[in-house]
């Protein structure tokens, strides 16, 4: 090899180098299809982005209250039962059921408690109905949130919610935060000057 | 649970057995009739050689030690509604820093299942706001560059009550392992994480699909993606086959299962993240990263002290911050405090086992310990935690996660008491 052309190759070898420092380093796994990452990304941000589309009103929420067996395990009223409290009790009736941990009462019932909409969505998507967690269709999820946002007064009856109107909704707690008034970063306290 | 008088039979027949093997006698050798194989009554072979195999497989314990996990003092485990699953590690019988897998503590609040899942079909996928979204099977997140490192993890709910007895019951929620899988941030690297991003999601497979959003300075300062645990896979109670590790970070957010990490560009609010809700930001803050904390395993509640002479106080301190620099005791209810010794390496975000040289002269007497970690900050006792936020010492509820000072008070008969009122 001549010099010049051996100068060449390792002038292109080095600019593949740094062509590559944005590529995988070991190449190990493989690349998702769209469809695998539709199928698992069940994640719902606070803007709504991910909701699928759908339907439901506060009625059909209350049917599917009584069908889907929500009912059974919060009770016929959303309060006073095992599970926790979901309808803000009017106060008059108190529970003999002891309130089990996490412990969710009038004081803290999701539709009054949470920040956004889409929390509700997300929870009753995943997390219900006990033992068939998951097999809620889109306009279900739509309706049963309607429901407990309606009999929360955060909502009137006839509003729908879809993926346009769900994030939209302006919740009583929208002030409340989980989160921490500084930035994570390495080697901070947890909240500085407390001891 | 009641797996425990069977357990004990079978190691009597097992002892049995292995003495007429080591013996090998002509009467052992009589008994090795086709009629001697016939299974036991608790379902166990009599076949000296199947016994032998059962040693040898994987080894048990000695009879003679009884320590176990209890369940949350105040609470059932499953609770009355079948959810919520709290079981306390036995600190009082620690030694070093590693806790056993077996007696690791557990908290779920649904359902005190352990999915059943295949590591040969369980997939990992990271994706979102990344170059190349990506997905693992367990085989190849082998095939990369691992670390082992020892890390504690601690429930936001480990917080001691005067009502507790035990250092199970005051402390027993938090517990220390050997953790071995791949970086987050190598992995995380080789999706190409995109400008803007700012936070993960990270969710586990089993029915509710846990969830929890950490921040991406966390996720790649010094996160891993976890398949073993002291020496062998993730038990199934600790999220087998695989589990993020978040270390200081509160329990909740060690997410077990681990099938999913979405790359995003705020924070989510998830299924899990709903929980930390709080009017005040500060308390808040005080519920993602634990510690510094500290406690006296030896002499604590429940023990009894054999008379006036040589003991060594001994203990565990960890912080979610960093490592631990300092522990100092105190033997007279917190009037003065002295340097203990770091019995063992103080990892960061590890428990580390402190020990102090005691001679009771057999008054009562109220034992403490408090810790420093490596950012300097020092564990408070309940009244300078009361005095922070502005509150009476009475009746004072520590906001956020409780990492105040733990009293033990020595009774001058060597009775040991919690000290908390």
């Amino acid at each position: 090899m001549g010099s010049r052309k051996f100068l060449l190759a390792v002038m292109i070898l080095g600019l593949g180098q740094i062509g590559s420092a944005q590529s995988p380093t070991f190449g190990v796994g493989r690349t998702p299809t769209a469809d695998e990452v539709r199928a698992w990304d069940i994640s719902i941000s606070p803007d709504g982005k991910e909701l699928p589309p759908g339907h439901g009103s506060a009625k059909e929420g209350a049917q599917l209250y009584v069908q889907k067996g929500c009912a059974g395990c919060h009770g016929r009223t959303g309060s006073g039962a095992q599970a926790p409290t979901l309808i803000k009790s009017d106060g008059t009736t108190k529970s003999s059921m002891p309130c089990l941990a996490p412990c969710v009462n009038d004081n803290n019932v999701m539709a009054l408690h949470s920040p956004f909409a889409t929390v509700i969505w997300d929870y009753i998507n995943r997390g219900m109905p006990l033992g068939k967690e998951g097999t809620l269709k889109p306009d279900e999820v739509y309706a049963l949130t309607a429901f407990l946002l309606f009999k929360n007064g955060v909502i009137q009856e006839s509003d729908v919610m879809d993926l346009q109107s769900l994030p939209k909704v302006v919740m009583p707690n929208r002030q409340g935060s989980a989160l921490p008034a500084q930035e994570w970063k390495h080697g901070t306290s947890r909240l500085p000057k407390y001891p | 649970m009641d797996s425990k008088p069977r357990d004990r039979r079978r190691f009597l027949k097992k002892g049995a057995a292995l003495a007429g093997l080591a013996l090998g006698t002509a009467s052992s050798a009589s008994a090795q009739t086709p009629d001697s194989h016939v299974p036991a009554a608790d379902g166990h072979s009599t076949d000296p050689k199947e016994l032998a195999k059962e040693l040898i497989a994987y080894g048990e314990r000695s009879k003679f030690v009884t320590s176990v996990r209890v369940p949350v003092a105040e609470r059932m485990s499953p609770d009355m509604f079948g959810l919520t699953f709290h079981v306390l590690t036995p600190l009082q019988d620690s030694v070093g820093i590693i806790t056993p897998s077996s007696l690791f503590y557990v908290a779920t609040h649904r359902g005190s299942f352990v999915p059943e899942i295949n590591p040969s079909e369980h997939r990992f996928m990271i994706h979102g706001m990344v170059d190349r979204p990506l997905v693992f099977t367990m085989d190849e997140l082998k095939r990369l560059p691992s670390v082992s490192r020892i890390h504690f993890i601690e429930c936001l709910g480990n917080r001691a009550q005067a009502r507790h007895k035990t250092v199970q019951d005051t402390h027993g929620l938090t517990s220390c392992a050997e953790w071995t899988g791949v970086p987050l941030s190598l992995l995380l690297k080789e999706a190409g994480v995109q400008s803007g991003a700012s936070w993960i999601v990270a969710e586990g497979a089993e029915e509710v699909k846990g969830s929890s959003s950490i921040p991406l300075a966390k996720a790649m300062d010094d996160c891993l993606v976890c398949y073993g645990m002291n020496g062998e896979p993730l038990r199934p109670q600790q999220g087998f086959p695989l589990r993020l590790m978040v270390p200081g970070f509160e329990g909740i957010y060690q997410i077990k299962y681990l099938r999913r990490i979405k790359v995003v560009d705020r924070y989510y609010m998830t299924y899990d993240d709903y929980g930390h809700i709080n009017p005040d930001p500060k308390v808040a803050a005080l519920t993602h990263q634990i510690g510094p904390k500290s406690v006296i395993t030896f002499p604590s509640g429940g023990q009894q002290m054999s008379g006036p002479g040589f003991y060594e106080i001994t203990g565990l301190a960890w912080s979610g911050a960093g490592a631990i620099r300092k522990v100092e005791i105190s033997t007279d209810g917190g009037r003065s405090w002295h340097d203990a010794e770091l019995k063992s390496p103080s990892y960061r975000m590890s428990h580390a086992r402190f020990g102090f040289a005691w001679k009771w002269d057999g008054k009562e007497c109220v034992v403490m310990s408090r810790c420093t970690d490596e950012l300097g900050t020092m564990q408070p006792t309940r009244a300078e935690a009361a005095k922070y936020w502005n509150k009476p010492l009475e009746g004072f509820r520590v906001p956020g996660a409780d990492n105040t000072v733990q009293p033990w008070k020595v009774a001058s008969d060597g009775k040991v008491s919690n000290g908390l009122t």
